[in-house]
Protein backbone atom coordinates (compact mmCIF):
# COMPACT_ATOMS: atom_id res chain seq x y z
CA UNK A 1 0.00 0.00 0.00
CA UNK A 2 3.01 2.20 0.30
CA UNK A 3 3.14 2.94 -3.40
CA UNK A 4 0.07 5.21 -3.51
CA UNK A 5 -0.63 7.83 -0.96
CA UNK A 6 -4.01 9.38 -0.28
CA UNK A 7 -5.96 6.58 -1.98
CA UNK A 8 -9.07 7.32 0.06
CA UNK A 9 -10.63 9.57 -2.55
CA UNK A 10 -10.32 6.80 -5.15
CA UNK A 11 -12.39 4.48 -2.99
CA UNK A 12 -14.96 7.21 -2.42
CA UNK A 13 -15.21 7.65 -6.17
CA UNK A 14 -15.50 3.90 -6.69
CA UNK A 15 -18.25 3.79 -4.09
CA UNK A 16 -20.10 6.53 -5.88
CA UNK A 17 -19.74 4.60 -9.12
CA UNK A 18 -21.13 1.42 -7.59
CA UNK A 19 -24.00 3.36 -6.08
CA UNK A 20 -24.87 4.89 -9.45
CA UNK A 21 -24.76 1.43 -10.97
CA UNK A 22 -27.12 0.15 -8.31
CA UNK A 23 -29.54 3.01 -8.95
CA UNK A 24 -29.34 2.20 -12.64
CA UNK A 25 -30.21 -1.44 -11.96
CA UNK A 26 -33.14 -0.52 -9.74
CA UNK A 27 -34.53 1.96 -12.28
CA UNK A 28 -33.97 -0.50 -15.10
CA UNK A 29 -35.81 -3.17 -13.15
CA UNK A 30 -38.94 -1.02 -13.01
CA UNK A 31 -38.67 0.54 -16.48
CA UNK A 32 -37.85 -2.46 -18.66
CA UNK A 33 -40.85 -4.76 -19.18
CA UNK A 34 -40.58 -8.14 -17.52
CA UNK A 35 -40.64 -10.13 -20.75
CA UNK A 36 -38.11 -7.95 -22.59
CA UNK A 37 -35.36 -10.20 -23.86
CA UNK A 38 -37.37 -13.39 -23.48
CA UNK A 39 -36.82 -14.29 -27.14
CA UNK A 40 -34.68 -11.39 -28.33
CA UNK A 41 -34.37 -7.63 -28.13
CA UNK A 42 -38.11 -7.08 -27.75
CA UNK A 43 -40.97 -7.60 -25.34
CA UNK A 44 -41.78 -11.31 -25.45
CA UNK A 45 -45.28 -10.74 -24.10
CA UNK A 46 -46.12 -8.74 -27.24
CA UNK A 47 -46.32 -12.03 -29.17
CA UNK A 48 -49.11 -13.26 -26.91
CA UNK A 49 -50.90 -9.93 -27.06
CA UNK A 50 -50.90 -9.92 -30.85
CA UNK A 51 -52.04 -13.56 -30.92
CA UNK A 52 -54.95 -12.68 -28.62
CA UNK A 53 -56.64 -10.30 -31.07
CA UNK A 54 -60.19 -11.34 -32.06
CA UNK A 55 -60.84 -13.39 -35.18
CA UNK A 56 -63.41 -12.12 -37.71
CA UNK A 57 -63.28 -14.78 -40.42
CA UNK A 58 -64.42 -18.04 -38.83
CA UNK A 59 -62.72 -20.27 -41.42
CA UNK A 60 -64.46 -22.75 -43.73
CA UNK A 61 -64.03 -25.69 -41.34
CA UNK A 62 -66.18 -23.84 -38.81
CA UNK A 63 -68.86 -23.11 -41.44
CA UNK A 64 -68.90 -26.71 -42.64
CA UNK A 65 -69.42 -28.01 -39.11
CA UNK A 66 -73.04 -26.79 -39.30
CA UNK A 67 -73.66 -26.19 -43.00
CA UNK A 68 -72.48 -29.56 -44.29
CA UNK A 69 -75.36 -29.64 -46.82
CA UNK A 70 -74.19 -26.45 -48.51
CA UNK A 71 -70.59 -27.60 -48.30
CA UNK A 72 -71.53 -30.84 -50.08
CA UNK A 73 -73.22 -28.88 -52.89
CA UNK A 74 -70.11 -26.76 -53.23
CA UNK A 75 -67.74 -29.74 -53.31
CA UNK A 76 -69.63 -31.17 -56.27
CA UNK A 77 -69.13 -28.10 -58.41
CA UNK A 78 -66.52 -25.74 -59.74
CA UNK A 79 -66.63 -23.58 -56.62
CA UNK A 80 -65.28 -26.44 -54.51
CA UNK A 81 -62.12 -24.53 -53.67
CA UNK A 82 -63.82 -21.21 -52.97
CA UNK A 83 -64.11 -20.82 -49.23
CA UNK A 84 -67.49 -19.88 -47.74
CA UNK A 85 -66.38 -16.50 -46.47
CA UNK A 86 -64.85 -15.52 -49.81
CA UNK A 87 -68.43 -14.72 -50.85
CA UNK A 88 -70.38 -14.53 -47.59
CA UNK A 89 -67.91 -12.25 -45.83
CA UNK A 90 -66.46 -12.46 -42.33
CA UNK A 91 -68.86 -14.45 -40.16
CA UNK A 92 -67.06 -15.38 -36.96
CA UNK A 93 -69.75 -13.45 -35.07
CA UNK A 94 -72.41 -15.66 -36.63
CA UNK A 95 -70.36 -18.76 -35.83
CA UNK A 96 -70.09 -17.74 -32.19
CA UNK A 97 -73.73 -16.80 -31.93
CA UNK A 98 -76.03 -18.26 -34.66
CA UNK A 99 -78.74 -15.74 -33.78
CA UNK A 100 -76.59 -13.11 -35.53
CA UNK A 101 -78.05 -13.46 -39.01
CA UNK A 102 -75.64 -12.93 -41.88
CA UNK A 103 -76.70 -10.79 -44.83
CA UNK A 104 -77.14 -12.82 -47.99
CA UNK A 105 -74.67 -11.47 -50.54
CA UNK A 106 -76.00 -9.86 -53.68
CA UNK A 107 -75.07 -12.07 -56.60
CA UNK A 108 -75.03 -9.26 -59.17
CA UNK A 109 -72.10 -7.62 -57.37
CA UNK A 110 -70.54 -10.81 -56.12
CA UNK A 111 -70.38 -12.83 -59.34
CA UNK A 112 -69.16 -9.86 -61.36
CA UNK A 113 -66.25 -9.29 -59.01
CA UNK A 114 -64.57 -12.45 -60.22
CA UNK A 115 -66.32 -13.29 -63.47
CA UNK A 116 -66.68 -9.99 -65.34
CA UNK A 117 -64.57 -10.20 -68.46
CA UNK A 118 -61.28 -8.36 -68.65
CA UNK A 119 -58.27 -8.83 -70.90
CA UNK A 120 -56.16 -8.66 -67.75
CA UNK A 121 -57.55 -11.87 -66.24
CA UNK A 122 -55.92 -15.24 -66.88
CA UNK A 123 -57.27 -16.60 -70.17
CA UNK A 124 -58.48 -19.90 -68.72
CA UNK A 125 -60.60 -18.22 -66.06
CA UNK A 126 -64.35 -18.26 -66.87
CA UNK A 127 -65.41 -14.67 -67.51
CA UNK A 128 -68.37 -12.99 -69.17
CA UNK A 129 -69.56 -9.49 -69.95
CA UNK A 130 -72.35 -9.24 -67.35
CA UNK A 131 -74.46 -6.86 -69.45
CA UNK A 132 -74.63 -8.96 -72.60
CA UNK A 133 -74.36 -12.38 -70.94
CA UNK A 134 -77.64 -12.41 -69.05
CA UNK A 135 -79.64 -9.54 -70.62
CA UNK A 136 -80.20 -8.11 -67.15
CA UNK A 137 -81.37 -11.35 -65.55
CA UNK A 138 -79.85 -12.03 -62.13
CA UNK A 139 -77.07 -14.63 -62.19
CA UNK A 140 -78.91 -17.02 -59.89
CA UNK A 141 -81.80 -17.43 -62.34
CA UNK A 142 -79.50 -19.84 -64.24
CA UNK A 143 -76.53 -20.50 -61.94
CA UNK A 144 -76.72 -21.81 -58.43
CA UNK A 145 -73.81 -20.04 -56.68
CA UNK A 146 -72.70 -23.07 -54.66
CA UNK A 147 -72.51 -25.21 -57.78
CA UNK A 148 -72.61 -22.81 -60.71
CA UNK A 149 -72.47 -25.34 -63.58
CA UNK A 150 -75.58 -25.25 -65.84
CA UNK A 151 -76.06 -29.01 -65.40
CA UNK A 152 -76.18 -28.67 -61.62
CA UNK A 153 -79.54 -29.43 -59.98
CA UNK A 154 -81.25 -26.07 -59.77
CA UNK A 155 -83.02 -25.82 -56.46
CA UNK A 156 -83.00 -22.60 -54.51
CA UNK A 157 -80.13 -20.16 -54.68
CA UNK A 158 -78.60 -21.79 -51.62
CA UNK A 159 -77.67 -20.15 -48.38
CA UNK A 160 -79.72 -18.99 -45.43
CA UNK A 161 -83.45 -18.40 -45.84
CA UNK B 1 -21.39 -14.50 8.57
CA UNK B 2 -19.46 -11.31 8.38
CA UNK B 3 -19.93 -9.23 5.28
CA UNK B 4 -18.03 -6.01 5.08
CA UNK B 5 -19.53 -2.95 3.48
CA UNK B 6 -17.27 -3.40 0.47
CA UNK B 7 -18.31 -7.01 -0.05
CA UNK B 8 -21.91 -5.91 0.26
CA UNK B 9 -21.44 -3.36 -2.51
CA UNK B 10 -20.16 -6.07 -4.79
CA UNK B 11 -22.82 -8.61 -3.83
CA UNK B 12 -25.84 -6.35 -4.23
CA UNK B 13 -25.51 -5.68 -7.97
CA UNK B 14 -24.79 -9.36 -8.54
CA UNK B 15 -27.99 -10.24 -6.69
CA UNK B 16 -29.94 -7.69 -8.71
CA UNK B 17 -28.69 -9.20 -11.97
CA UNK B 18 -29.63 -12.68 -10.75
CA UNK B 19 -33.12 -11.48 -9.77
CA UNK B 20 -33.60 -10.04 -13.27
CA UNK B 21 -33.11 -13.44 -14.81
CA UNK B 22 -35.49 -15.02 -12.30
CA UNK B 23 -38.22 -12.57 -13.32
CA UNK B 24 -37.68 -13.08 -17.05
CA UNK B 25 -39.76 -15.66 -18.89
CA UNK B 26 -43.55 -15.74 -18.92
CA UNK B 27 -45.83 -18.54 -20.17
CA UNK B 28 -46.89 -18.53 -23.82
CA UNK B 29 -50.28 -17.14 -24.71
CA UNK B 30 -51.76 -19.82 -26.99
CA UNK B 31 -51.47 -23.08 -25.07
CA UNK B 32 -51.59 -25.38 -28.12
CA UNK B 33 -49.21 -23.31 -30.18
CA UNK B 34 -45.55 -24.13 -29.88
CA UNK B 35 -43.76 -21.10 -31.17
CA UNK B 36 -40.53 -22.88 -32.08
CA UNK B 37 -42.31 -25.46 -34.25
CA UNK B 38 -43.22 -23.04 -37.04
CA UNK B 39 -41.57 -20.96 -39.72
CA UNK B 40 -44.29 -19.11 -41.58
CA UNK B 41 -44.41 -17.63 -45.04
CA UNK B 42 -46.78 -17.15 -47.93
CA UNK B 43 -46.90 -18.50 -51.43
CA UNK B 44 -48.33 -16.24 -54.14
CA UNK B 45 -49.30 -18.12 -57.29
CA UNK B 46 -49.42 -15.32 -59.86
CA UNK B 47 -51.06 -17.27 -62.72
CA UNK B 48 -54.01 -17.97 -60.41
CA UNK B 49 -54.66 -14.38 -59.34
CA UNK B 50 -57.69 -12.79 -61.02
CA UNK B 51 -57.42 -9.40 -59.30
CA UNK B 52 -60.80 -9.58 -57.55
CA UNK B 53 -59.51 -7.75 -54.47
CA UNK B 54 -61.06 -10.23 -52.05
CA UNK B 55 -57.80 -10.48 -50.11
CA UNK B 56 -57.54 -6.71 -49.67
CA UNK B 57 -61.10 -6.45 -48.39
CA UNK B 58 -60.70 -9.47 -46.13
CA UNK B 59 -57.50 -8.06 -44.65
CA UNK B 60 -59.10 -4.71 -43.94
CA UNK B 61 -62.06 -6.40 -42.26
CA UNK B 62 -60.01 -8.83 -40.23
CA UNK B 63 -57.40 -6.37 -39.04
CA UNK B 64 -59.33 -3.06 -38.93
CA UNK B 65 -56.91 -1.56 -41.42
CA UNK B 66 -57.73 2.16 -41.74
CA UNK B 67 -59.20 3.45 -44.97
CA UNK B 68 -56.52 4.31 -47.54
CA UNK B 69 -53.85 2.13 -45.88
CA UNK B 70 -53.02 -1.42 -46.82
CA UNK B 71 -51.44 -4.42 -45.19
CA UNK B 72 -51.88 -6.24 -48.46
CA UNK B 73 -52.71 -4.85 -51.87
CA UNK B 74 -52.86 -6.04 -55.45
CA UNK B 75 -51.05 -4.46 -58.38
CA UNK B 76 -51.94 -4.99 -62.01
CA UNK B 77 -49.03 -5.08 -64.40
CA UNK B 78 -49.34 -4.57 -68.11
CA UNK B 79 -46.24 -5.43 -70.01
CA UNK B 80 -46.91 -4.08 -73.48
CA UNK B 81 -45.58 -5.70 -76.60
CA UNK B 82 -42.05 -4.75 -77.55
CA UNK B 83 -42.35 -1.38 -79.28
CA UNK B 84 -38.77 -0.17 -79.11
CA UNK B 85 -38.27 -0.62 -82.83
CA UNK B 86 -40.98 1.96 -83.53
CA UNK B 87 -40.20 4.56 -80.90
CA UNK B 88 -36.50 3.97 -80.47
CA UNK B 89 -36.80 4.98 -76.85
CA UNK B 90 -35.28 2.92 -74.10
CA UNK B 91 -38.28 3.63 -71.91
CA UNK B 92 -40.36 1.58 -74.28
CA UNK B 93 -38.70 -1.55 -72.97
CA UNK B 94 -41.69 -3.38 -71.50
CA UNK B 95 -39.41 -5.32 -69.16
CA UNK B 96 -38.22 -2.11 -67.55
CA UNK B 97 -41.32 -0.01 -67.87
CA UNK B 98 -44.46 -2.01 -67.34
CA UNK B 99 -47.66 -0.10 -66.69
CA UNK B 100 -48.62 -0.69 -63.06
CA UNK B 101 -51.93 0.26 -61.52
CA UNK B 102 -53.42 -0.39 -58.12
CA UNK B 103 -56.59 1.69 -57.68
CA UNK B 104 -57.35 1.82 -53.94
CA UNK B 105 -54.99 -1.12 -53.51
CA UNK B 106 -57.15 -3.20 -55.84
CA UNK B 107 -59.75 -3.32 -53.10
CA UNK B 108 -62.70 -3.01 -55.46
CA UNK B 109 -61.07 -4.84 -58.33
CA UNK B 110 -59.61 -3.28 -61.44
CA UNK B 111 -61.01 -1.40 -64.43
CA UNK B 112 -61.83 -3.66 -67.36
CA UNK B 113 -58.82 -4.02 -69.63
CA UNK B 114 -59.66 -3.88 -73.29
CA UNK B 115 -56.17 -3.68 -74.78
CA UNK B 116 -55.51 -7.28 -75.77
CA UNK B 117 -51.87 -6.66 -76.65
CA UNK B 118 -49.01 -7.42 -74.32
CA UNK B 119 -49.27 -9.38 -71.13
CA UNK B 120 -51.30 -8.66 -68.02
CA UNK B 121 -50.87 -10.13 -64.61
CA UNK B 122 -51.77 -9.34 -61.03
CA UNK B 123 -49.22 -9.19 -58.25
CA UNK B 124 -50.61 -9.35 -54.72
CA UNK B 125 -48.21 -7.78 -52.26
CA UNK B 126 -47.87 -8.03 -48.52
CA UNK B 127 -45.17 -8.03 -45.88
CA UNK B 128 -42.55 -10.54 -46.98
CA UNK B 129 -41.83 -11.58 -43.40
CA UNK B 130 -38.13 -11.47 -44.16
CA UNK B 131 -35.80 -13.72 -42.22
CA UNK B 132 -33.21 -10.91 -42.28
CA UNK B 133 -35.60 -8.03 -42.32
CA UNK B 134 -34.23 -4.50 -42.70
CA UNK B 135 -37.20 -3.04 -40.82
CA UNK B 136 -36.54 -4.83 -37.54
CA UNK B 137 -32.86 -3.91 -37.66
CA UNK B 138 -33.47 -0.17 -37.64
CA UNK B 139 -35.97 -0.05 -34.77
CA UNK B 140 -34.31 1.99 -32.01
CA UNK B 141 -36.44 0.60 -29.18
CA UNK B 142 -37.00 -3.07 -30.04
CA UNK B 143 -40.67 -2.52 -30.88
CA UNK B 144 -40.57 -4.56 -34.07
CA UNK B 145 -39.03 -7.96 -34.28
CA UNK B 146 -38.91 -11.30 -36.05
CA UNK B 147 -40.70 -13.76 -33.82
CA UNK B 148 -39.25 -17.23 -33.19
CA UNK B 149 -41.76 -18.51 -35.79
CA UNK B 150 -40.52 -16.17 -38.52
CA UNK B 151 -43.35 -13.63 -38.41
CA UNK B 152 -42.34 -9.98 -38.35
CA UNK B 153 -44.49 -8.23 -35.77
CA UNK B 154 -44.89 -4.79 -34.23
CA UNK B 155 -45.27 -4.31 -30.49
CA UNK B 156 -47.61 -1.35 -30.75
CA UNK B 157 -47.50 -0.54 -27.05
CA UNK B 158 -43.74 -0.12 -27.34
CA UNK B 159 -43.51 1.62 -30.72
CA UNK B 160 -42.61 5.31 -30.71
CA UNK B 161 -43.87 5.97 -34.21
CA UNK B 162 -40.52 7.23 -35.47
CA UNK B 163 -41.19 5.55 -38.85
CA UNK B 164 -37.60 4.41 -39.40
CA UNK B 165 -38.99 0.97 -40.21
CA UNK B 166 -41.41 2.46 -42.74
CA UNK B 167 -38.43 3.87 -44.60
CA UNK B 168 -36.35 0.74 -44.16
CA UNK B 169 -38.85 -1.69 -45.68
CA UNK B 170 -37.81 -2.14 -49.31
CA UNK B 171 -41.26 -3.46 -50.18
CA UNK B 172 -43.30 -0.54 -48.82
CA UNK B 173 -45.27 -2.79 -46.54
CA UNK B 174 -45.39 -0.60 -43.45
CA UNK B 175 -47.29 2.54 -42.59
CA UNK B 176 -47.90 4.72 -39.57
CA UNK B 177 -51.40 4.08 -38.30
CA UNK B 178 -53.25 7.41 -38.61
CA UNK B 179 -55.00 7.11 -35.23
CA UNK B 180 -52.62 5.04 -33.14
CA UNK B 181 -49.58 6.92 -34.55
CA UNK B 182 -47.51 3.76 -34.41
CA UNK B 183 -46.11 1.46 -37.08
CA UNK B 184 -48.58 -1.02 -38.49
CA UNK B 185 -48.16 -3.87 -40.94
CA UNK B 186 -49.24 -7.34 -41.95
CA UNK B 187 -49.00 -9.71 -38.97
CA UNK B 188 -49.59 -12.70 -41.24
CA UNK B 189 -52.85 -12.84 -39.24
CA UNK B 190 -50.82 -13.94 -36.25
CA UNK B 191 -54.00 -14.10 -34.14
CA UNK B 192 -55.37 -16.64 -36.65
CA UNK B 193 -52.38 -18.80 -37.49
CA UNK B 194 -51.65 -19.38 -33.80
CA UNK B 195 -55.18 -20.77 -33.49
CA UNK B 196 -54.76 -23.16 -36.42
CA UNK B 197 -56.63 -20.97 -38.93
CA UNK B 198 -55.20 -19.66 -42.17
CA UNK B 199 -54.83 -15.93 -42.81
CA UNK B 200 -57.88 -13.85 -43.73
CA UNK B 201 -56.51 -13.17 -47.22
CA UNK B 202 -55.91 -16.87 -47.90
CA UNK B 203 -59.34 -17.71 -46.50
CA UNK B 204 -60.98 -15.19 -48.80
CA UNK B 205 -58.95 -15.91 -51.96
CA UNK B 206 -61.34 -17.68 -54.36
CA UNK B 207 -58.67 -19.17 -56.61
CA UNK B 208 -56.03 -20.32 -54.13
CA UNK B 209 -53.56 -17.77 -55.44
CA UNK B 210 -52.40 -17.13 -51.89
CA UNK B 211 -51.35 -19.94 -49.63
CA UNK B 212 -49.98 -19.72 -46.13
CA UNK B 213 -47.18 -22.18 -45.51
CA UNK B 214 -45.15 -23.40 -42.60
CA UNK B 215 -41.67 -24.45 -43.67
CA UNK B 216 -41.10 -26.30 -40.41
CA UNK B 217 -44.12 -28.53 -41.00
CA UNK B 218 -42.88 -31.54 -42.99
CA UNK B 219 -46.45 -32.29 -44.15
CA UNK B 220 -47.00 -28.83 -45.63
CA UNK B 221 -47.74 -28.99 -49.40
CA UNK B 222 -45.21 -26.17 -49.90
CA UNK B 223 -42.36 -28.67 -49.91
CA UNK B 224 -43.82 -30.55 -52.87
CA UNK B 225 -44.60 -27.24 -54.59
CA UNK B 226 -41.02 -26.01 -54.20
CA UNK B 227 -39.72 -29.24 -55.70
CA UNK B 228 -41.81 -28.86 -58.83
CA UNK B 229 -41.89 -25.09 -59.32
CA UNK B 230 -39.29 -22.39 -59.46
CA UNK B 231 -40.43 -19.64 -57.13
CA UNK B 232 -38.87 -16.24 -56.69
CA UNK B 233 -38.88 -13.52 -54.08
CA UNK B 234 -39.14 -9.79 -54.63
CA UNK B 235 -35.87 -7.83 -54.67
CA UNK B 236 -33.61 -10.84 -54.10
CA UNK B 237 -30.59 -8.55 -54.50
CA UNK B 238 -31.43 -7.00 -51.14
CA UNK B 239 -30.84 -10.32 -49.37
CA UNK B 240 -33.76 -9.83 -47.04
CA UNK B 241 -34.55 -13.52 -46.80
CA UNK B 242 -38.11 -12.77 -47.93
CA UNK B 243 -40.65 -15.50 -47.22
CA UNK B 244 -43.33 -14.33 -49.64
CA UNK B 245 -42.61 -16.77 -52.45
CA UNK B 246 -43.91 -15.83 -55.90
CA UNK B 247 -44.65 -18.48 -58.48
CA UNK B 248 -44.64 -17.30 -62.09
CA UNK B 249 -43.20 -13.90 -61.25
CA UNK B 250 -42.47 -11.75 -64.28
CA UNK B 251 -39.08 -10.09 -64.59
CA UNK B 252 -40.67 -6.66 -64.79
CA UNK B 253 -42.05 -6.84 -61.24
CA UNK B 254 -40.25 -4.59 -58.81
Amino acid sequence: MGVFKDTGHLFRFAGLFVLAFLVFLVVRHFVVPKSFGEYGHYRGAAIGEIAARPVKFAGHETCEACHSDEAAKKTAGKHAHVNCEACHGALAQHADDPTVKPVLPETAVLCARCHSASAAKPKGFPQVDPASHSQGLPCESCHQPHNPGMDAPKTDAGGAK
Amino acid sequence: MNISRRQMLILLPAAAVAWESVLAGSPEASPNYKISDHWWGMLIDIPKCIGCGNCVRACQTENDVPEGFFRTWVERYHRSDWTMAQTGALSANPLIDPEVISPDGGKEGFPVATDESGRYFFVPKLCNHCADSPCTQVCPVGATFIGPDGVVLVDQSYCLGCAYCVQACPYGCRYIHPEKKVADKCTLCYHRITKGLTTACCEACPTGARQLFDLKNPKDPIHEFLKTHSVQVLKPQMATGAKAFYNGLDGSVR
